[in-house]
């Protein structure tokens, strides 16, 4: 059997609600999402909100840059950090946070959801 | 060739790990007996086991690391007999092994006084981890405590009580007075009204006479007719050799125990050695580590073929963990015509130092030190290494913190040969030569020469070692900020303002490389604040912030805020409170009094942050700036408007001066207080900057510190008329911002000074730089400028808009935040 996985592309924001090089935390039914606009790369990157290590809603609420040009997230509690690629702990613990795909088109961000 | 250790304890382990690394060529085969269920632990550390240390954080070293060096380890299985004949030993359990060489490192196990009633339940001693796991279960039904001895290790167990929480306890000394074999009678008083200040009952010159109870222990009584209630009872009143062993085999022992042994450690069988606590040498038994690794280290020697002796060793102590600071180094004692003392008593700040003088007054033969113990590790090598004291010998214990030279005791002066580790012996001359290797850090010298592994004592010289050795190199120890700026916090205030730079991104973009991460956007935003002073959220400057000043608010356990209104002084008016507590009650919010002499309201959702500050605007408050690296409060104490002693007015000059800072963002934050006389109850001396009114005036003091490492503020400057004051400070807080690494408090700042605080004294007070005109004009212009950043923030509608949980459901709170209710107030919900 196949298992057929649907990928839904949200409409999160507009471009303008999203401070440039910082981020914003986004609904989508009961899971909060955190959407970055990386301006100096322009790039964006979405992952979940909360930090694993104790369990905080505020990954959105982190300073963002970048460690050897990889970009990544600081935790706002006590400084963890996240590649915003991967979503792999840069700073040594075992723990991977989920990362989504995003677009922008007509001024509008896209966040990629997965549905089974 | 075979080698049977016999004990598993710290020394025993140290043979095992000395002779593992000389024997490249395995010739020997190594066999290890244990009587503990463990293998070998930290006892010196025995009582972290109670401030969290697991048993497996103390333990020296893994089963595997016996297996990975072919030593075999049998643990829970005591030696009971030596064959001297046929060179075997026979276990407990019946194992039967032949040995070439017998190593007994048996230790010492606690001496119990034969007191009537020691067999009572509630009765322990202090020695294994075993005897901890007994203490621990048995004091959480305990509420009087006792210890007998009033020894290094008797204070180490009364602490240990206190830890374990039996708060009420009291120590029994048999001698006149606490540690007698370390420190003379001027430090025992001292160091006991410091254990009294602790919350521990001491009482001296007396003799337990019975221990009192049915089965378990009820009571104490005493030869002077005296008793107590007590339900648990720790005994340590000193040590006793374990020679049970040795003695059955017909080896020679002490009188009053120890295994005797010559220089070379061997017992009266030649092919015995004994090491360690058990070992009587010359007379003595030494009931400390380092001596033991250094016997540890001679018989690995002497096994592998070179030739090395015991020729004593010295008994210089530090007490840790109880509190108080005491340290008796060389020969504490040292009396007579020949010797001069030097004695520091000082009852106000319960400091006593005493150092003893060979009569040339070039040599430091030993002393005492009590209250502040941080010269020890360099009085004691200055001592052992027979350094030439300064021509003030005094200097090297009135501390020069702060002032020129450092009393020319400096590490500098030690020889290259002197041991800055005592417990893995490691001299001077092979950590520079570490470091001239490449090891530039403490950690990269921990590694590869295991100095500063033991106690841990050494590891602040081993800091200065370092440094020291990279200066002479020619190695300019540069904080750089991080991979994205190539600059020390001092060089790139200046280029930013040199280049007019006014947003994190021009800085970037000018003056570094990438995107930036978390650590250069803060200090780099507090430079734009601390030199421009525009509202801080605005020019793309919000994504630079700290989180917490990005919302102009802590964050806190759950995700919710703090919120600060500033308090000037500690002064507020009856509607003012009635205000705060409606404010608090409206939006659900946990009110405290902070330590600050202010109102702290916890629990806010990010969304009513500028809803609750409006209303505080509104009622004539302004931000207090809690979360931003810049002036917390300024305390003051009652002073002459009320006070039966005031010499002037602390309050309103304590409002003036936290007025005129207010908003003034800095390398890290700023408190100071104002008292009235030198009662001193604002505690202006723990402070970044303190001021005490005198008959004259003001004193000015600078530089203090409360938190983790608590620091006295120095004397600046003395009986200065109000403006005067003003001006010292406006100097002083700009070079400290000008000049100062990210995150450093200004003790620390001026601790790293060179020349202390007589070189910060020209720079302020005799413009020695010419640049007080400059700075007192920087300083105006912030004065100038400020603006309440909180009411900047709820009136721009672009910036409040940001302060909401959800981009696309703005009117939606956090639902993962949950309060706990507490005592008719909430709290945050504990985190997993
Ligand atoms: C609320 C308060 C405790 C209380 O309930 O009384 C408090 C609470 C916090 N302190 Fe403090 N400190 C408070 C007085 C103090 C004091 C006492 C004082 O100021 O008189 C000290 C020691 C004095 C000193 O600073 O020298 C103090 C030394 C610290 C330190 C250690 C600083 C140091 O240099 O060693 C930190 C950590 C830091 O700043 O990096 C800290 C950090 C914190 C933080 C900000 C931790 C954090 O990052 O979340 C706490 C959050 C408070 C909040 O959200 O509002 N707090 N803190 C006090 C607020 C005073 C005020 O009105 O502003
Ligand atoms: C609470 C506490 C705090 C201390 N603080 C300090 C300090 O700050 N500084 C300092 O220098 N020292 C301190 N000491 C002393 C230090 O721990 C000892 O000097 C050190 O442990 C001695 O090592 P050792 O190997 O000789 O003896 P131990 O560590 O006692 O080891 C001996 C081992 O041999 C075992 N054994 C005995 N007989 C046999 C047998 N027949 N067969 C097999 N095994 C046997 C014992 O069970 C024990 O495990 C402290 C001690 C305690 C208890
Ligand atoms: S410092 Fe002095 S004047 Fe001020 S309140 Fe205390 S006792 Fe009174
Ligand atoms: S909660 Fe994120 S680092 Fe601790």
């Amino acid at each position: 059997m196949i298992a057929t996985k649907t990928i839904t592309w949200f409409p999160a924001c507009r471009v303008e609600d999203v401070p440039a090089n910082g981020g914003v935390c986004v609904k989508y039914n009961n899971t909060q999402i955190a959407l970055f606009h990386f301006a100096r790369r322009n790039e964006w990157y979405a992952t979940q909100n909360e930090c694993p290590h104790r369990m905080q809603m505020a990954l959105s609420r982190g300073m963002i840059g970048s460690q050897n040009g990889e970009p990544k997230v600081a935790c706002p509690f006590h400084k963890k950090t996240f590649s915003l690629v991967t979503g792999e702990c840069l700073s040594g613990d075992e723990c991977v946070i989920t990362t989504y795909e995003v677009k922008v088109e007509d001024g509008r961000v896209y966040i990629a959801v997965e549905e089974d | 060739m075979k080698v049977v250790v016999v004990g598993n304890g710290m020394v025993g382990y140290k043979f095992c790990e000395k002779l593992v690394a000389k024997n490249s060529s395995a010739h020997f085969e190594i066999v290890v007996f244990g009587e503990e269920t463990r293998p070998a632990y930290d006892r010196v550390h025995l009582s972290e086991y109670f401030s969290g240390k697991s048993a497996d954080d103390l333990s020296l070293a893994s089963k595997d690391w016996y297996v990975d060096n072919n030593i075999k380890l049998y643990l829970g299985d005591p030696v009971k007999s030596i064959d001297r004949v046929t060179k075997t030993i026979t276990s407990h359990s019946g194992i039967t092994e032949q040995y070439d060489y017998l190593v007994l490192a048996t230790g010492s196990s606690a001496f119990v006084p034969p007191i009537p009633g020691v067999e009572k339940e509630g009765v322990f001693i202090y020695r294994t981890i075993e005897d901890l796991e007994l203490m621990t279960q048995w004091a959480k039904h305990s509420k009087k405590g006792a210890v007998i001895g009033g020894g290094l290790l008797g204070l180490e167990a009364a602490k240990a009580m206190l830890d374990l929480g039996v708060t009420n306890t009291q120590v029994i000394e048999f001698a006149p007075r606490l540690m007698p074999r370390q420190i003379d009678e001027a430090g025992s008083a001292l160091l006991q009204s410091k254990l009294e200040s602790l919350g521990l009952t001491i009482h001296t010159s007396k003799n337990t006479t019975a221990i009192t109870g049915d089965e378990s222990i009820k009571g104490m009584s005493f030869s002077d007719n005296t008793s107590i209630e007590v339900d648990m009872l720790v005994i340590s009143a000193g040590i006793k050799p374990r020679d049970e062993l040795a003695k059955s085999s017909g080896l020679d022992t002490g009188a009053r125990g120890g295994i005797v042994v010559n220089d070379k450690l061997q017992t009266s069988d030649e092919n015995i050695f004994a090491i360690g606590e058990c070992a009587l040498h010359n007379g003595m038994i030494y009931g400390l580590v380092a001596p033991g690794y250094e016997m540890a280290d001679v018989v690995v020697a002497i096994l592998t073929g070179g030739d090395k002796s015991f020729t004593g060793f010295d008994m210089s102590t530090k007490l840790k963990l109880i509190g108080v600071d005491v340290a008796s180094f060389g020969d504490p004692f040292a009396i007579g015509g020949e010797v001069k003392s030097v004695v520091l008593n000082d009852s106000m700040k319960g400091i006593y130092k005493r150092i003893n003088i060979s009569a040339d007054g070039k040599q430091l033969l030993g002393g005492i030190l009590v209250g502040d113990a941080e010269q020890y590790n360099m009085l004691l090598q200055t001592c052992k290494n027979k350094v030439v004291l300064p021509p003030n010998p005094e200097d090297v214990i009135l501390g020069s913190r702060g002032g020129e030279a450092d009393g020319g005791a400096g590490i500098l002066s030690l020889p290259d040969d002197a041991y800055i580790c005592s417990c893995e012996s490691i001299t001077k001359g092979a950590i520079c030569s570490e470091v001239e290797n490449g090891a530039e850090t403490v950690e990269a010298i921990k590694k590869c020469t295991k100095a500063g592994t033991g106690c841990g004592g050494c590891v602040p010289m081993i800091k200065d070692l370092v440094n020291y050795t990279l200066k002479a190199q020619g190695k300019y120890i540069r904080n750089v900020i991080c991979e994205h700026f190539n600059y020390s916090r001092q060089e790139l205030y200046d280029l930013v303002k040199i280049h007019q730079l006014k947003t994190y991104d021009e800085v970037l973009d000018k003056l570094g490389t990438g995107d930036g991460c978390e650590l250069c956007k803060p200090p780099v935003a507090s430079i734009l604040a601390s030199l421009w002073n525009e509202m801080i959220l605005e020019k793309g400057n919000d994504t630079a912030q700290d989180s917490n000043d990005r919302f102009l608010a802590n964050i806190q356990k759950g995700g919710t805020y703090s919120v600060v209104p500033r308090i000037p002084g500690g002064e507020i008016t009856p509607d003012k409170l009635i205000v705060i507590g409606q404010v608090a009650k409206k939006y659900h919010l946990y009110t405290k009094i902070t330590g600050g002499q202010r109102i702290d309201l916890f629990g806010a959702h990010l969304s009513d942050l500028p809803l609750i500050w409006e209303e505080l605007i509104a009622a004539g408050f302004e931000s207090g700036h809690a979360y931003g690296k810049a002036l917390r409060t300024v305390k003051s104490c009652v002073g002459s408007t009320w006070c039966r002693f005031g010499l002037h007015d602390s309050v309103s000059f304590a409002i003036q001066i936290e007025e005129r800072y207010r908003g003034l963002r800095a390398p890290h934050k700023i408190k100071s207080a104002v008292s009235g006389c030198i009662r001193e109850c604002a505690e202006a001396q723990s402070k970044d900057f303190g001021i005490i009114a005198t008959e004259k005036g003001w004193n000015l003091y600078v530089c203090g510190n409360g938190g983790s490492k608590p620091q006295h503020a120095l004397l600046l400057a003395t009986d200065l008329d109000c403006e005067t004051c003003i001006r010292y400070i406006d100097r002083f807080l700009m070079f400290y911002i000008k000049t100062a690494d990210p995150l450093t408090r200004t003790a620390t700042w001026l601790n790293k000074m060179d020349g202390g605080i007589d070189y910060l004294r020209n720079v302020v007070v005799n413009d020695s730089l010419r640049i007080v005109q400059e700075l007192e004009a920087e300083m105006q212009l912030l004065v100038d400028s400020y603006k309440c950043e909180w009411k900047e923030a709820v009136e721009n509608p672009e910036i409040r808009k940001r302060f909401n949980h959800f981009v696309n459901a703005p009117e939606e709170k956090d639902p993962t935040v949950v309060f706990d209710p507490m005592r008719e107030q909430k709290r945050a919900k504990e985190w997993k």
